[in-house]
């Protein structure tokens, strides 16, 4: 078929580079999370290509192409498993655009590659939604359509021209993307389900288990947790915990929920007291389906898919794969669980057998003294507090008994290793105790009125229930009182394992990291977050909130945009008017007289002209002389003279023609 | 319109719906396109539209892309389909724009011997200040625009139609559509315009030396030259007719053109090209012969008249002799 349409479809060298380039710049955010084999093979093909145009080598034959195709898909089904699904499709997809290079000759084919540029632009937007993304991708689609502009051209266009066309049609286009964000009818989604790992990338965030070393390595990344905006003044530091999730079942190294999770709180379980303390939170995704909240969270007002489980915590229906915004009321002050029956207990206080000998001697000679619960608490804190405990992120590895080894040994821990030890020894004493994971703190923004709270603050304590409550212990308070009130960079230097992200602060840095994450923060709020509840608050206001208003104004908005630039577009197109005022007055004349029926022929010069029209109208003869003699004096004999248009304009408009 | 069709059917195209429509569109146009002396202006009115295959394609990903961007709730993945809609909606616009306001004039079109191409020539103006690229002249139903050029702000582009002369007389060049997909190819603009342009076509000149002029003469045979193989006379450039054999292919390799071997008796009366010296031919045959004859005679750069019945041209040479030889030859027979 390519052969039909011969040299039209040609493909000028020019143009593959330009693609080649082109396909770098959509294929480079993509590099992070392809398998090395495939970046490997994406870079070769793209070498590959602009060597075969450059030098003319042959095409390979259709029995390798296949062959490659074949390998690609089974490379794709080994690295993942499957080759349908989020990153598995973007990866083939990545992979098919590369391997179309290899039988790429034609300008129509660069018109397919387009598209399929186009596509893997989207699926961008599965890793990240930043606003840097965003203006990464936007240059992408200009340079993209730049090359489709080219594609429509017989031989290679100057870049700068292409460029700027596609930058003018692009930012043309801006005002229709907005107009169609706003009012385009949103409905909830999703329309066939999610593949299983969508929202893969939202890796970072508390787990559903807790394993020394687990919340340590949180801290390294610096990512925001989740934003929150306090209805009233918000609470002091060391009442900011959010509770996360509460692991109740220790099996000698790692901390895990039970099946008691699943139970929800009964209304009489829980007492709350003081002021109740409201707030809006924008959680990023987790993949988990914790939300987190201040400790301890109510079940007033929450979304229909979020419950308060017996332990306290917030569980949504689904896994969060995407950043979630939800209202929540917390109680500083509470009283949970009266009453806690044997069973409860039993499990509460359950310990692996034949574990961590010295640490269940401790807290039996504890008991032996006679303490009473609080005392012993007391005592472990004082023990944590006196003795030489560090507060470390680089903690020695700890053997099978972890506990005593922690306790008696080391004696350097995060805050996982303090939570986990100290719970264990309540455990041990017989009191019933678990281990909750979550954030604590947060950072002002003054700029948008909220915390944001990172992942560098997550952290870990205990819940002990004595008299009739449960308590919330932080064992970390005791070992470095100034984690709970200024922060981990307090708390722990750089030599402890501090990440240089929070070694490394200065105040312009602090503040320019504030204003970034204000940005951050709207366009999450504006941009990212506007779904079909937002779109229905917002459209309200301006009386569209109905879907039959709402379509007829996105009708109008896009019809009235794009007859505007339409008629900017057709002005642009007009004939040009000509500079030279004589002329300009001329044209006038001979446009009433063609109206009438007497247009000049090709070729006729005026004075002819104008005497074969006095010849078959001779009542118009005078005038028609007098507007000939000035156009022809002015324009062809004297030197620009502005008074004699003056009189020419007159002429030819007294001229009953 | 059902023969147009049919003919989109011959061709496999009829499967898309857009090309139906196109030629439901072209057949309505057809049967009012007027032939103009020119010059026509392409009003915005007369610009028709539809979306190219491309389009069609592009209109489908952007729906694919708009369900992705539903099922994961991804604003961005909105945001961006919406950008390249509206791409998509402005390219109709920009397409339409690059092809309205044209101007289109006849141009210099030369004549032609049968069964060559005649190229008709089209000026087309840009009287805007916005430079207009890819713009394409092409006869009905060609799968390829025949002429495809860019037009600068305020100049015109020379543009042509290749015709196949295959007969001899006065060719109407018929409509012809204006075309462009520019910038991006989504969407194909056209429109109709006839220029009442006509191409001479002169005979077909017969093989150089199948009856020497120099016998042709019939009582009014003052030369006796001919151009024949007598004597070698030197070589002159190819002309369209000559033989293979007469070619001097020794100097192909070393001239611009090919030379051809002249064999002539060198006299330098009048000659008469007879219409009656050919009796043995049919009017085509003595038409091809007598063009031949003409051509000769002027390569040699000898005087020479012509009679056929009807008319007569008194001798004469140069090219405006030529010219009124050829077109006598070729309206032979014709009503006008």
């Amino acid at each position: 078929m390519s052969d039909e349409r011969g040299i039209a479809d040609y493909l000028p060298v020019a143009t593959l580079l330009r693609l080649l380039l082109v396909l770098t710049l959509v294929y480079a955010p993509h590099v992070t999370h392809l398998p090395l084999w495939e970046t490997g093979l994406l870079v070769a093909l793209l070498i590959w290509r602009a060597l075969a145009a450059t030098r003319q080598w042959r095409m390979p034959p259709r029995a390798l192409r296949v062959g490659l195709v074949v390998a690609s898909v089974g490379g794709i089904y080994a690295s993942y498993g499957h080759v349908s699904g989020q990153t598995a499709g973007t990866a083939l997809l990545c992979l098919m655009g590369a391997l179309k290079l290899v039988e790429l000759r034609a300008r129509r084919d660069v018109m397919v590659m387009v598209f399929l540029m186009y596509f893997m632009l989207v699926t961008h937007f599965f890793y990240s939604q930043e606003i840097w993304t965003s203006i990464y991708l936007l240059v992408s689609c200009v340079a993209i359509t730049a090359l489709l502009i080219e594609c429509q051209h017989l031989g290679a266009l100057p870049p700068r021209q292409t460029l700027r066309k596609a930058g003018v049609m692009v930012a043309q286009a801006l005002p229709l993307m907005l107009i169609l964000f706003v009012l385009f009818p949103r409905i909830p989604g999703p329309l066939w389900g999610l593949p299983a790992d969508a929202g893969a990338t939202a890796r970072t965030g508390l787990s559903d288990s807790m394993s020394p070393g687990d919340i340590a390595s949180l801290i390294q990344t610096d990512a925001v947790a989740f934003r929150v905006h306090f209805d009233g003044p918000a609470p002091p530091p060391e009442q900011r915990y959010w509770r996360g999730p509460v692991f109740d079942f220790f099996d000698g190294r790692t901390w895990k929920p039970s099946w008691i999770s699943r139970q929800p709180l009964a209304a009489d379980a829980v007492r709350y007291l003081g002021q109740p303390v409201r707030y809006e939170a924008t959680m990023e995704a987790t993949r988990m389906p914790w939300l987190l909240a201040l400790d301890l969270p109510s079940d007033r007002g929450l979304p229909d898919d979020v419950r308060l489980n017996h332990n306290g915590e917030l569980l949504a229906r689904r896994p969060v794969i995407e950043r979630r915004r939800y209202t929540v009321t917390s109680y500083p002050q509470y009283a949970l669980d009266p009453q806690l029956d044997a069973r409860a207990r039993q499990r509460l206080t359950r310990l692996p057998k034949g574990r961590d000998p010295r640490t269940l001697a401790l807290a039996q000679s504890w008991r032996a003294q006679g303490l009473t619960d609080r005392q012993i608490v007391d005592a472990a804190l004082n023990m944590i507090r006196n003795e030489n405990f560090v507060y470390t992120l680089r903690p020695p590895a700890l053997g099978a008994d972890s506990i005593d080894e922690f306790l008696f040994d080391t004696r350097r821990g995060f805050c996982e290793h303090y939570s986990s030890a100290f719970t264990f020894l309540m455990r041990a004493a017989g009191i019933p105790a678990r281990v909750v994971t979550g954030y604590q703190g947060g950072t002002l923004n003054a700029l948008g009125d909220y915390y944001v709270v990172n992942q560098a603050d997550a952290h870990a304590w205990s819940e002990v229930w004595f008299d009739g409550s449960w308590h919330r212990i932080d064992p970390t308070a005791a070992v470095a009182p100034n984690r709970i009130e200024d922060g981990l960079s307090a708390a722990i230097d750089s030599a402890d394992g501090l990440p240089a992200y929070l070694a490394h602060r200065t105040a312009w840095r602090d503040a320019l990291k504030l204003r970034w994450d204000w940005l951050n923060a709207r366009w999450n709020g504006l941009v990212l977050g506007y779904g079909p509840e937002l779109q229905q608050q917002f459209l309200q206001r301006f009386g569209l909130g109905d879907l039959r208003s709402m379509i007829l104004a996105l009708t109008i908005l896009v019809t009235g945009t794009l007859a505007l630039v339409g008629a900017v577009l057709m002005r642009r197109a007009a004939p040009a008017r000509t500079q030279d005022p004589a002329l300009r007055e001329w044209q006038r004349l001979t446009r009433r007289l063609a109206r009438r029926g007497l247009p000049a022929h090709p070729g006729e010069g005026p004075r002819d002209y104008i005497a074969r029209v006095q010849q078959t109208h001779p009542e118009w003869c005078d005038a028609l002389q007098t507007a000939l003699d000035l156009y022809l004096s002015s324009r062809y004999l004297d030197t620009p003279n502005a008074a004699r248009v003056a009189e020419l304009r007159r002429a030819v408009t007294a001229a009953r023609i | 319109m059902r023969r147009e069709a049919k003919k989109h059917t011959a061709r496999g195209v009829s499967f898309n719906p857009l090309h139906l429509i196109q030629a439901r569109i072209d057949a309505w146009v057809m049967a009012r396109v007027k032939r103009q002396p020119g010059p026509i202006a392409i009003s915005r009115g007369r610009v028709y539209i539809v979306p190219t295959r491309f389009g069609s394609g592009y209109a489908l990903m952007l729906l694919v892309m708009l369900l992705g961007a539903m099922n994961y709730s991804n604003s961005m993945a909105f945001l961006l389909t919406f950008l390249l809609a509206g791409l998509g909606l402005l390219c109709m616009y920009h397409t339409h724009a690059n092809l309205a306001n044209l101007r289109l004039r006849a141009g210099v079109t030369h004549p032609v011997f049968v069964d060559e191409i005649a190229h008709i020539e089209v000026r087309v103006d840009n009287p805007s200040r916005q430079a207009r690229l890819s713009i394409g002249l092409s006869w009905p139903r060609a799968a390829q625009p025949a002429d495809t050029q860019d037009i600068a702000p305020l100049q015109t582009a020379t543009m042509r139609l290749p015709l196949a002369a295959a007969r001899r007389g006065w060719l109407r060049a018929g409509a012809f559509s204006v075309a462009t997909e520019y910038p991006l190819g989504l969407f194909h603009a056209w429109t109709w315009a006839e220029l009442d342009i006509s191409v001479l076509a002169y005979p077909r000149p017969a093989a150089a030396r199948l009856v020497p002029p120099g016998s042709a003469g019939h009582g009014s045979l003052e030369a006796s030259n001919r151009i024949g193989q007598d004597e070698f006379s030197g070589l002159r450039g190819y002309q369209r007719g000559d033989t293979a054999r007469a070619i001097h292919w020794k100097s192909l390799p070393k001239s611009p053109q090919p030379m051809v071997k002249q064999f002539q008796e060198a006299l330098d009366q009048d000659l008469w090209l007879e219409w009656h010296a050919l009796p043995q031919l049919d009017v085509e045959a003595r038409l091809s012969q007598l063009t031949r004859w003409v051509l000769d005679a002027e390569a040699l750069q000898r005087r020479y008249g012509l009679r056929v019945p009807g008319t007569t041209i008194a001798p004469g040479q140069g090219d405006a002799h030529r010219f009124r030889c050829l077109k006598t030859l070729a309206l032979y027979g014709a009503d006008a």
